[in-house]
């Protein structure tokens, strides 16, 4: 193995989602990894064919399907499965992991952690702990308190091809930052720290609503004057948003925030992206989702920033109206119509 | 019930058989030693925080500067005379190596040890077995003296045995975990503060329960009586000036609390830091000395690996029906509130006729108090059973050395200890709500006071105080049905095991009111709520009512009224 290892240990690396491969492709560059792969097929493929999905398997990566192996081989894991399976993933990993244990996860949703018996529909109204962070899952299910994110533009395609980026490792443990940096650092990946673990989550979560806002304005072909329009509102609802949920405010502005709101806002190769622009299009939600191979996280969001707005009066104008063309029937051009017209507000309100 | 009753007037055996034992008689009897490990110690820290000679020299200046003011702005009896003395001589030292072009170091190096040399003797408390017994003694029998004199409201009730402390004073909570654990390990009390009585009741809760004395840091400004500062000395006192905040000086007081800690010494932090000025049970805890537990810890465990022994952490929350200060404790919140910018600290202990008067109000009116021991937890705050092993959420057991391991070895790493510390907290303020007890008088003064602000919604918190005679009239069926509302919602909030009552909450409505007007603030010369002739119920002090509204606050009850 030609690994340079910082750490004795191999660094692990759960679920093999276009991100997770990406993570723990950047990873291999300067350690061995364990990668765990829930599917046969998968594990199968990265070990032997060395290649899943399209995305190339660096050869330091080593995948196996054992929890408790991962865990205890490695004291360093990176976490990155859909949020809605998250927690899941959690409770069967938390009897593995011990106080020693660092957890960098590259998941951006949100849980929701309701009463017994309530669902969004009928619960009245959110409070801030009904609503959980990813790293709040992992606090609550596990005894790890060195936990970080992984937030920023990272296109799983880009990466892959190697091109140069960037990324944020938020935590509020400067070792964890540290140890983000020096397993993930090369020459064509720069690493940022942020020790604001809360609102670097929210940015990566909330960006997807606008992502999803940003692919109907190109299916709807309206050009770049509506789009620069949309990407500065969403900023300011982002803000609003994260605000309440605890985020500083300062995070927004910065790679995690404002960075990776202009990667997912432009790129096609963004799955919420491809949500909007197919909605505009013409095409309905449950068949864009049907013929999707991975995750759109930001449809899930959609439905609980909504609700966070709701309760927390917070003004989130796209955020509604989008949450109005995904269930509730209205229709693209309706729903631009609607924000044009919307009372004017004041440009910059929230610094 | 009245089973819970019973224990809690039981009498506890001491856990260690004779003082020779007790860590503190250990600390005090190599005082000089310890003394001594403390400068180095705190030499050591201080110069790591400053990481070249030109910021060291910054620090001592700073120091001297503040000092300076202190002596100026608020000198107190208790300051030693050769204060200014030192200062000075500090002040020429410093000029002297400004004047040199290549600044001395050694010599800035021996002012720094020179000043927290005298900041740890100064600490250093002085406690004395002899004298702790004495004192002890002392206390309980005068205390009971007055109790039954007050009581029983005749001269000749002065020698009656009839009452004693145990009836005043209820007990209750995790009792026999705490005597158990103060066995197996180091046990950290950490006290809500709402009144200056506190550093006493707390001083004689642990000697009820057997428990050997705890070293605790008391205000400087209560040794500035002599009697007191006999008493505080001999209960195993050590003293904090909260005039002194500079770097050096609060880093040798730390170091005093984590060497203490380090050998095994109970310790008691008040980890509000200061009597909560508006009666709310504390949400924001000071970090610093809580830090010292956490830092105690990992040190022990580097020495010792997994023989180490264990911190255990175990939050008490005092609850009273009156708090004897609370008339100046709510004005000195509501002016800083008020945007006041420079309010003095103000010792309302500055003689001794007034702390006698105001124990002897306090132990001859002061209604029933409550102290309730909250479940010990780890130093990350994870619950730990009567053998002292920690448990996550899920029952497993695990090891709080891991807390402090990277790539399997323990790591010393102040930032993630300052972040311990700060989930620590969090753990310990959750601990408080939950362990706080509702009396009838709490429920009482929050729902009159919420009654008074949803009927002047639009009004600020200062309008609302300043609200006419006229406007504070609560008709008595609106009343009753609120509070049986909140009582209910409270009830609830018990079922959840996040709130707790006391016994005589088990009763009906009309009761818990009457006996809620007759204990609320029961000694104030402006009573927090009475009835009108009409049966009607009023206010005669809204900041009062305020004051003790806000024991209940942070429990969402709010939306219920």
């Amino acid at each position: 193995m030609a690994s340079k290892n910082i750490f004795d240990k191999p660094i692990g690396v759960v679920g093999a989602g276009s991100f997770g491969l990406s993570v723990a492709n950047l990873l291999a560059e300067n350690s061995e990894v364990l990668l765990y792969a829930r599917n046969p097929e998968a594990l199968e493929s990265i070990n032997k064919k060395r290649e899943w999905n399209n995305y190339p398997i660096h050869q330091n990566i080593k995948a196996i399907d054992d929890l408790e192996q991962l865990a205890s081989t490695c004291d360093i894991i990176f976490p990155v499965v859909p949020s809605a399976n998250f927690r899941d993933m959690m409770k069967s990993l938390s009897p593995f992991l011990h106080p020693y244990h660092i957890l960098i996860h590259g998941t951006k949703g949100l849980n929701l952690n309701l009463p017994a018996g309530k669902t969004l529909d009928n619960m009245e109204v959110l409070e801030r702990h009904h609503i959980k962070t990813m790293s709040e899952v992992i606090m609550d299910e596990s005894v790890v308190v060195r936990v970080g994110c992984l937030a920023g533009p990272n296109l799983a395609k880009e990466i892959a091809q190697g091109l140069p980026a960037a990324t944020v490792v938020a935590s509020p443990f400067n070792e964890v930052i540290q140890i983000g940096q020096q397993l993930l650092r090369s020459d064509r990946f720069q690493v940022y720290g942020n020790p604001d673990l809360i609102g670097i989550e929210l940015c990566g979560v909330l960006k997807n609503i606008i992502a999803i806002a940003s692919g109907a304005l190109s299916g709807l072909g309206l050009g770049e004057n509506a789009r620069s329009l949309l990407i500065s509102r969403g900023m300011a609802e982002m803000i609003y948003l994260g605000k309440a949920l605890g985020g500083d405010v300062r995070s927004f502005i910065g790679l995690a925030g404002i960075g990776d709101l202009m990667a997912t806002s432009h790129s096609t190769l963004s799955r919420n992206f491809t949500v909007g622009r197919r909605l505009a299009e013409g095409e309905s939600l449950g068949r864009i989702l049907g013929d999707m191979q991975e995750v759109a996280e930001g449809v899930n969001t959609v439905m609980i920033a909504k609700k966070i707005a709701e309760s927390f009066k917070v003004r989130a104008p796209i955020t509604e109206i989008l949450h109005r063309v995904l269930f509730e029937g209205l229709t693209m051009e309706e729903a631009v119509q609607y924000l044009m017209k919307y009372p004017l507000n004041v440009d910059v309100d929230f610094i | 019930m009245k089973l819970k009753r019973y224990r809690s007037k039981r009498k506890y055996e001491p856990i260690l058989p004779g003082p020779r034992e007790w860590p503190v008689v250990q600390l005090s009897r190599n005082k000089k030693e310890f003394i001594k490990e403390v400068i180095e110690e705190a030499y050591g820290r201080i110069k790591s925080n400053t990481r070249n000679k030109t910021a060291l020299i910054e620090e001592l200046e700073t120091t001297l500067y503040k000092e300076k003011a202190r002596i100026r702005q608020t000198p107190w009896k208790v300051d030693p005379d050769d204060d200014h003395e030192f200062w000075s001589k500090v002040k020429n030292d410093l000029l002297e190596i400004s004047q040199h072009k290549v600044k001395d170091e050694e010599k800035a190096n021996k002012i720094l040890h020179s000043i927290i040399e005298r900041y740890a003797e100064e600490i250093a408390g002085n406690f004395n077995t002899s004298h702790y017994r004495f004192a002890r003694g002392v206390i309980t029998f005068g205390f009971n003296r007055l109790l039954n004199a007050a009581r029983i409201k005749k001269l000749g009730g002065f020698w009656s045995s009839e009452l004693t402390m145990n009836d005043k004073i209820q007990i209750n909570g995790e009792v026999e975990k705490l005597r158990t654990l103060a066995k197996k390990g180091t046990v950290v009390i950490v006290p809500t503060h709402s009144s200056n009585l506190d550093s006493i009741l707390i001083g004689w809760v642990i000697y009820t329960l057997g428990l050997p004395p705890v070293i605790y840091g008391a205000g400087l400004n209560l040794f500035n009586i002599s009697i007191i500062s006999y008493f505080m000395n001999s209960l195993g006192a050590y003293k904090v000036d909260r005039r002194k905040k500079n770097m050096i000086y609060l880093e040798t007081l730390k170091s005093y609390s984590a060497l203490a800690l380090k050998k095994g010494c109970q310790s008691l932090f008040f980890p509000g830091g200061t009597r909560s000025r508006d009666g709310r049970v504390e949400k924001e805890l000071k970090l610093g000395l809580l830090g010292t537990a956490i830092e105690a810890q990992r040190a022990n465990y580097q020495e010792h690996g997994n023989d180490a022994e264990k911190i255990f952490i175990v939050p008490v929350s005092l609850n009273y029906h009156f708090v004897l200060e609370a008339p100046s404790l709510i004005r000195q919140y509501l002016e800083k509130r008020g945007q006041e910018r420079y309010y003095v600290e103000n010792d309302e202990f500055s003689s001794s006729y007034k702390i006698i008067t105001f124990l002897f109000k306090f132990f001859t009116k002061g209604s029933d108090i409550s102290v309730s021991i909250g479940d010990a937890m780890d130093i990350l705050g994870n619950k730990v059973d009567e053998e002292g092993k920690s448990f996550d959420s899920t029952g497993r057991e695990i090891q709080p050395k891991d807390y402090f391991v990277f790539q399997d070895k323990i790591t010393v790493n102040k930032q993630r200890e300052a972040e311990y510390t700060r989930m620590l907290a969090k753990k310990i303020v959750k601990q408080y709500s939950i362990i706080a007890r509702v009396f009838s008088s709490h429920l009482i003064a929050f729902v009159a006071f919420e009654i008074i602000n949803k009927k002047n919604k639009k009004l600020d918190l200062f309008s609302l105080l300043r609200l006419p005679e006229e406007d504070l009239v609560i008709p008595y069926s609106e009343f009753k049905t609120t509070c049986q509302r909140i009582k209910n919602k409270i009830e609830d909030r018990i079922k959840e095991g996040r709130m707790s009552q006391a016994e005589h909450m088990d009763d009906n409505i009309d009761n818990i009111i009457e006996h809620g007007l007759l204990n609320l603030g029961m000694y104030h010369s402006k009573r927090p709520l009475i009835k009108t002739e009409e049966g009607d119920i009023t206010t005669m002090d809204m900041n009062l009512l305020y004051f003790y509204r806000n024991r209940l606050d942070g429990y969402g009850l709010e939306k219920h009224i």
